[in-house]
């Protein structure tokens, strides 16, 4: 459903990615490690063009989104993203967070995306907080409802960005549950993280990304348990 | 001897605060036409379209660059040199506008830029537009966080209003030095507007912190800490 093809992206004199091609079927689960600096994360921002590469092409669903003409947040409805830092906008109400986007953007009635918020809530176990602001949650409560807010777009396709990297870890537990079960109910999803205890419950392919480019990939069993390449037993030795 | 003519002055109240009408007036247009000027100032500012960025930082670097009272005169007799005849009273509230337009533009400008990339990069992620995004987002944000320099800004403007009298505009300073060069106390007329502009500036003031109060009750110092971890 998704294909990255041959991407390539500069900033300045450093090359991020050197070349990078992943194919993602629908329902599946991506996920993407690799030490920081790898351009997991970069790769990760290609998808919705909040980077755009410099070369190489992005097809999402039939439709190559990196062709002239195409409208960057036409694009960006279709693909929910969660970020490290949440992101909530800390001057609008849980509720308002997540029903900002399908009024403005899907033309929801108030009344519709407020049902809407709140089924989604009920799904991060949120409900009892719609009316709370931002500031009052706990991290991995905002890091939820950040969640539920990009879910209310009904995208094709989740992107996570390290979304458990600015938790306490006591409360990574509440934030990978949420991701599983999504995982469970067949949402496509492209994960990156370090959280490898979550890459082998999860993941249907891990990608291995060293220096810009993908030195390994496959099912977890095969990556995680027997890697093939040395900067991959490296990297697997450090964080296992 | 008295030390200062009280009873001039309130012999003279009603006529100052007919001034003080005036100057009200003239300060409340500049500081809604400014307000709004520096919006588009300070997204002139931010702007990738060259032109506009150009244009925008010209504009602020000519106001910041000249004293105010030149640039009343310019604006009265200037445009007049055009063909362009404005009546006094118009011209002070357009130089006065032309004047807070900039500093404004800088304080927003501020106040955009301190709302952290990660706001823009969550509502683009949700497909909003970048008109969407700045409108919903970050400007809301921005504009809570700038009212104290906003207020500090509209403050100078109400005082620098005074500046229109040399215009020939009836306002507080010309009424006040009118009666003093007739009556020749200018020490208790300047007392007297002293505690006029007082009085309204500190009215300013007092709504500007009850409109920071209200708006929105979340917590902008957590808010901050949270930038400094990143």
């Amino acid at each position: 459903m998704i294909q990255l093809v041959n991407l390539e992206k500069a900033f300045g004199d450093n090359h991020v990615l050197k070349g990078v091609s992943v194919s993602v079927s629908r329902g599946e689960v991506v996920v993407l490690i690799g030490a920081s600096g790898s351009g997991k994360s970069t790769l990760l921002r290609c998808v919705n063009l909040l980077e755009v590469p410099d070369s190489g092409e992005i097809w999402i669903d039939g439709v190559e989104v990196t062709a002239k003409g195409v409208v960057k947040h036409e694009v960006r409805r279709e693909t929910g993203m969660v970020f490290q830092q949440f992101n909530l906008f800390p001057h609008k109400r849980v509720i308002d967070n997540i029903t900002l986007a399908p009024i403005k953007v899907r033309g929801m009635s108030h009344k519709d995306a407020a049902e809407l918020a709140m089924v989604l809530l009920a799904k991060v176990d949120l409900a009892a907080k719609a009316r709370s602001w931002p500031h009052q949650l706990s991290g991995g409560q905002q890091q939820r409802v950040a969640i539920a807010r990009a879910l209310a777009m009904q995208p094709k396709v989740m992107l996570f960005d390290e979304v458990t990297s600015a938790l306490d870890p006591g409360m990574t537990g509440e934030v990978l549950n949420v991701m599983k079960e999504l995982a469970a109910d067949g949402m496509t999803m492209i994960v990156v993280t370090h959280e490898m205890a979550f890459a082998r419950e999860a993941g249907d392919k891990i990608i291995f990304m060293h220096d810009g480019i993908i030195v390994e990939e496959g099912p977890p069993s095969q990556l995680l348990v027997n890697p093939q390449h040395d900067a991959t037993k490296d990297f697997l030795s450090k964080v296992l | 001897m008295r030390f200062i003519n009280f009873e001039l002055i309130f012999q003279t109240l009603p006529k100052l605060l007919d001034g003080a009408k005036l100057s009200l007036l003239i300060s409340l247009f500049s500081v809604v036409l400014g307000v709004s000027l520096g919006i588009i100032v300070a997204t002139g500012r931010l702007s990738k379209f060259w032109p506009f960025k150009a244009f925008a930082s010209a504009y602020v670097a000519f106001i910041r660059g000249t004293p105010m009272i030149v640039q009343i005169f310019l604006v009265y007799f200037g445009l007049a040199e055009f063909g362009l005849t404005l009546p006094a009273f118009a011209s002070g509230i357009v130089a006065l506008s032309l004047n807070s337009g900039a500093y404004m533009g800088e304080v927003f400008r501020g106040g955009i830029q301190s709302i952290d990339i990660g706001q823009t990069q969550a509502g683009l992620s949700l497909g909003l537009s970048p008109f969407q995004v700045f409108t919903h987002i970050v400007f809301p944000q921005a504009f809570r966080r700038v009212i104290p320099s906003m207020g500090n800004e509209m403050v100078t403007l109400t005082k620098d209003s005074s500046l229109v009298n040399f215009i020939g505009i009836a306002e507080l300073t010309y009424r006040a030095t009118l009666i003093a060069s007739r009556t020749y106390e200018y020490y208790a007329m300047y007392i007297g507007i002293a505690i006029v502009y007082f009085a309204i500036t500190f009215t300013l003031s007092q709504l500007l912190s009850w409109l920071e109060r209200r708006m929105g009750p979340y917590d902008s110092v957590s808010q901050s800490g949270k930038g400094l971890r990143r």
